[in-house]
């Protein structure tokens, strides 16, 4: 067999890439079919119900649940601010009424008469899609969103943090195999996308937190370093709604190890320009994976094509280039030199399919082929 | 239409088809009546077709089945595409029943409330989790959150289906309403958009139903409604539990709802001849025929790589739960972090360095697919496993309780004792039978080693038989049991369960190198001796065999009749055969690390769990 199966991440100097904005419930669209727009364009927006304040009524007032909607000063369906009298006992003979204030601002939506419980709805909460990549708008669903298209540089990440940002790119390491440490963050790198190379250290995101960068893409990071970013120990791969300053985007794993050359250099090629980057990482069923997308002028890249990566999506072939990735060679990029069709036996004891890696030194290793990852053109 | 099996001619189902649809793959498996007894023959499978581009189950579904008709020459799928029945007993094509379980596209999701955590919303959650739905939440009047936090979490969540209970029939009803009144307002949103119109099922005070009725009919406006049911309560007396009625109801809407909105569903209920069940759901269903049948208690453990499940049979009582982040690929970063790394290195007899651990733990969760390629990384691998059967099983221990809130008739002879309700009925000492699936036990590469990774875990104590699923066809054979009761255990039998062996383990505590018990056996294995504290020992009694084993215990040590108590039971053997255990339960092994790796090497030795470590690929 000269061709299997295996999923890789996406490293395209020239795709043409389509991203949804959707809406979480139905709105409005504020752009048409054919528009041009930037990453910060508001597409579409609505508004959600607001939050509910319950509160209850008939304790409050000492009266009966059946009692309490006549109490009430207020009518269903009235605004109140939040210290308002709504509601007021009988009192004993006049005397010695006490009075209930609105614990929230928003609109006095029900009194129940069986348990005496009244619920404030607060003002509608807005609710905003921006473009997120500059292009045009090729498609638009109308009350739920549009599909924005460009031609961009992807490059997916393994893992990342934070949510979607956008900024210029700036190089802060030499190469792909230098450590991103906080000295080679610069106050220059306000609102940037920084290009590290190898290992990002938790000192250097620290700093590019502090001089305002809207993120940090570099080969790997430290689990301990993770740690002490998040304040807790990362328990599941479910990221995105982090908020620690910035966006983090790791392209190869944990631990100490470099950036693809070739991913670093499609990057750091277009140090100046804008990149749309998203840290959203789910690995569960519906894979999502941290992507950094630069939008292309028309021509820009179309030569750069890696000889070595696979022809097509997902397909082993001989002479493919693989990155391991699990140890005992972690991290080593290769080619595959052989396929052979039988199951062998692991140092593991397990029986598994493999594949024969060379590496560049010229060394030779067996690995199971659900331990190799395609780099995808 | 109902959860419950049409009828069938039990007599003319001779050949039997029944597929699993899983999140990522779909498994059929081919039953066949082969001189009289019912035999799994053919299994085939492929990638399950619920996400794009296909999304249509149905797709998966014909790929394994054609899979099967190509090794077993027995033509079952139509021109058309459709799953092919025989019209008389001498037709070679086609089968007699088709049946499908399913826990592709995320499950059964569902928020349950009550309105008491420790009562009504326990036995809530209970039905929920039998029926085999992940419970997002539980929301009860006592859950230490404010009314608005509560809202505020019911907005977040995106539920299937809301399960409300509260009250006992007769009782007050304020409460259980007041519970329906925050959900109504919070309104949940669906996660099949919004024209799905969420199902709430009120299994709660009989009294309260009006006022049920008007709080979710109040709260319908234009932007969605609520699809409400009413079952027989689930607690009507605090004394009773009857989960039965709002499981059926889980079972049914999540026939009419759930899988109608899921792709290709349409199609696949009709194609099945009895309802299509969640797949936790029916693995539940066998343990409990097997329980039932056999007269045992069960414990059942599925270990995946983002959650595991636990089923447990104890005096007929069932109880499931899923540790919803305790995994092997997805959730093994959650293991290390809830169980601490020298809790998981305490299993380890090699040197490892924790901070290259801690990132290898990261790689894995972010490469979910990979596997252990030297023996090194499966130590470490099998040692996470034992960690996270051991969080599950102590979560499923603290949930397997008899009914909270109860109150306990006593005795003189209950002076003394500390139980009340609420107490564990998950006993070590009276399980029967630990059967394992998943992963990391199944594919260990010794039988061995998923023996140990189960005693070490669930701390079996007395006679324990030890299984393992062979190829995860319990929730195929889940389904089956309803409809055709006796293929279903004939096949669990003879093919589902792979025998490990059976495991002798002492009750008690004692210093290394003391007296613990001494044994006689006979039959299958023929021999004697005597176990210190502290040793383990495997002795060859192979599978498809039996032994008489006489244990005579020390002072103080209970092997199932209680302290010092002789005891005389049949013992299973199996692929690995039997293991005497005298490290004592609860097991602890020692802090000192030298005298741990000491214990832990003795333990390896004895049981011969990893006799090729030193064989690993070496480059070239």
């Amino acid at each position: 067999m000269a061709k299997a199966y295996t999923p890789g991440l996406k490293v395209a100097a020239r795709t043409t890439h389509r991203t949804r904005r959707l809406l979480p419930i139905p709105g409005e669209l504020r752009v048409a079919q054919g528009d041009t727009v930037t990453a910060t364009d508001v597409v579409a927006e609505t508004f959600m119900e607001g939050d509910v304040f319950p509160m209850n009524i008939a304790n409050r007032l000492g009266c009966t649940p059946a009692e309490a909607p006549s109490l009430m000063t207020r009518a269903v369906g009235e605004s109140v601010s939040k210290g308002d009298i709504i509601g007021q006992s009988k009192g004993i003979f006049g005397m010695f009424k006490s009075e209930v204030t609105a614990e929230a601002d928003g609109t006095i939506e029900s009194v129940s008469s069986t348990t005496g419980q009244l619920m404030i709805r607060g003002a509608a909460i807005p609710v905003q899609v921006r473009a997120y990549l500059g292009g045009t708008v090729v498609e638009v669903m109308p009350k739920e969103g549009c599909i924005v298209e460009n031609d961009v540089l992807m490059v997916q990440g393994i893992f990342g943090i934070g949510g979607e940002t956008a900024g210029e790119i700036r190089v802060a390491c030499v190469d792909h195999e230098q450590t991103l440490t906080p000295e080679l963050i610069t106050p220059a790198m306000k609102d940037a996308v920084i290009l590290g190379g190898a290992r990002m250290t938790a000192t250097a995101i620290k700093e590019a937190i502090k001089v305002g960068a809207a993120a940090v893409v570099s080969g790997g990071i430290d689990d301990q370093d993770l740690k002490e970013l998040l304040g807790r120990d990362l328990g599941v791969a479910i990221t995105g709604s982090e908020k620690i300053g910035l966006t983090v985007i790791v392209t190869e794993g944990f631990g100490d190890i470099a950036m693809a050359s070739r991913t670093w250099r499609l990057i750091s090629e277009k140090a100046g320009r804008r990149a749309s980057v998203n840290g959203a990482t789910q690995i569960r069923a519906g894979v999502m994976r941290p992507e950094i997308l630069v939008p292309l002028e028309a021509g820009e890249n179309e030569g750069d094509v890696d000889p070595t990566v696979a022809h097509e999506a997902g397909v082993l072939e001989i002479g493919t280039t693989v990155r391991v990735i699990r140890d005992p060679y972690f991290g080593l990029l290769g080619e595959v030199s052989a396929l052979p069709a039988e199951p062998a036996i692991l140092g593991s004891g397990s029986k598994a399919r493999v594949l024969e890696v060379r590496f560049p030194d010229g060394g030779i290793a067996i690995v199971p082929r659900a331990n190799v990852e395609l780099i995808e053109g | 239409m109902t959860a419950d099996a049409p009828a069938h001619d039990l007599a003319r189902i001779k050949v039997i088809v029944a597929t699993d649809c899983g999140s990522t793959t779909t498994k059929a498996i081919m039953i066949e009546e082969v001189d009289g007894v019912y035999r799994q023959t053919f299994r085939g499978e492929a990638p399950t077709t619920v996400e794009e581009p296909f999304a249509d189950v149905t797709v998966g579904v014909v790929n394994s089945v054609t899979e099967i008709q190509e090794l077993s020459g027995r033509r079952l799928i139509a021109d058309d595409g459709t799953i092919i029945r025989r019209t008389s007993a001498d037709d070679a094509d086609g089968c007699d029943i088709y049946i499908s379980t399913s826990s592709a596209g995320g499950g059964l999701q569902m928020m349950v409330a009550g309105v008491v955590r420790e009562m009504t919303a326990a036995s809530a959650k209970r039905a929920a989790l039998g029926a085999g739905a992940i419970v997002m939440d539980v929301i009860a009047s006592n859950d230490k959150r404010r009314p608005h936090e509560q809202i505020q979490r019911i907005r977040e969540l995106r539920p299937d289906m809301v399960l409300l209970s509260g009250g006992t029939d007769g009782g007050n009803s304020t409460q259980v309403v007041q519970l329906a009144e925050l959900v109504a307002p919070a309104k949940p949103r669906p996660r099949f958009g919004s024209a799905y119109e969420l199902p709430i099922i009120f299994a709660g005070n009989v009294d309260a139903r009006p006022e049920i009725e008007r709080a979710f009919a109040d709260s319908a406006d234009t932007s969605g409604g609520f699809d409400l049911s009413m079952v027989e309560n689930l607690r009507p007396t605090l004394e009773r539990e009857n989960l039965g009625p709002a499981r059926d109801q889980i079972h049914d809407v999540f026939l009419e709802h759930v899988m109608a909105h899921a792709p290709g569903y349409d199609r696949l209920i009709d194609w099945t001849d009895a309802p299509i069940m969640p797949t936790p759901g029916a693995v539940g269903d066998i343990l409990q025929t097997i329980a039932r049948t056999q007269g045992i208690n069960a414990v059942g453990v599925d270990i995946g790589g983002a959650t595991t499940d636990v089923f447990s049979v104890f005096d007929g009582t069932f109880n499931r739960t899923v540790s919803a982040n305790l995994g092997m690929s997805y959730s093994i970063s959650n293991v290390c972090a809830e169980a601490g790394m020298d809790s998981v290195l305490r299993w380890v007899h090699i040197g490892m360095e924790e901070r290259e651990l801690r990132n290898r733990v990261k790689n894995k969760m972010i490469r979910p697919t990979t596997i252990p390629q030297s023996a090194e990384a499966l130590v470490f691998e099998q040692a996470v496993a034992r960690e996270a059967l051991r969080l599950a099983y102590q979560q499923h221990k603290e949930f397997a309780t008899t009914l909270k809130g109860v109150q306990q008739q006593r005795t003189v002879g209950d002076v003394f004792s500390q139980e009340v309700g609420g107490a564990s009925i998950v006993d070590g000492m009276k399980l029967d039978l630990l059967v394992a699936s998943g992963g990391v036990l199944s594919h260990a590469p010794r039988m061995h080693q998923t023996a140990m990774m189960l005693i070490d875990a669930f701390e079996p104590e007395g006679f324990t038989t030890l299984a393992k699923d062979s190829i995860f066809m319990m929730p195929h054979l889940g389904v089956l049991s309803s409809v055709h009761e006796r293929a279903a255990m004939e096949v669990f039998e003879k093919d589902c369960l792979v025998i490990l062996g059976t495991c002798v383990a002492a009750k008690g505590e004692a210093r290394p190198g003391k007296a613990c018990f001494s044994y006689s056996i006979t039959g299958g294995f023929t021999g004697s001796g005597r176990m210190a504290w502290g040793d383990i020992r495997l002795l060859d009694l192979p599978i498809g065999s039996t032994a008489e084993v006489e244990v005579t215990p020390a002072r103080g040590v209970d092997l199932g009749n209680g302290p010092g108590k002789f005891v005389k039971r049949t013992a299973k053997g199996g692929t690995v055969g039997l293991i005497l255990d005298a490290r004592g339960r609860p097991l602890t092994l020692p802090e000192d690390t030298s005298a741990r790796i000491e214990a832990v090497r003795g333990t390896i030795e004895a049981i011969q769990l990893y006799p090729n470590e030193e064989v690993a690929p070496r480059r070239a």
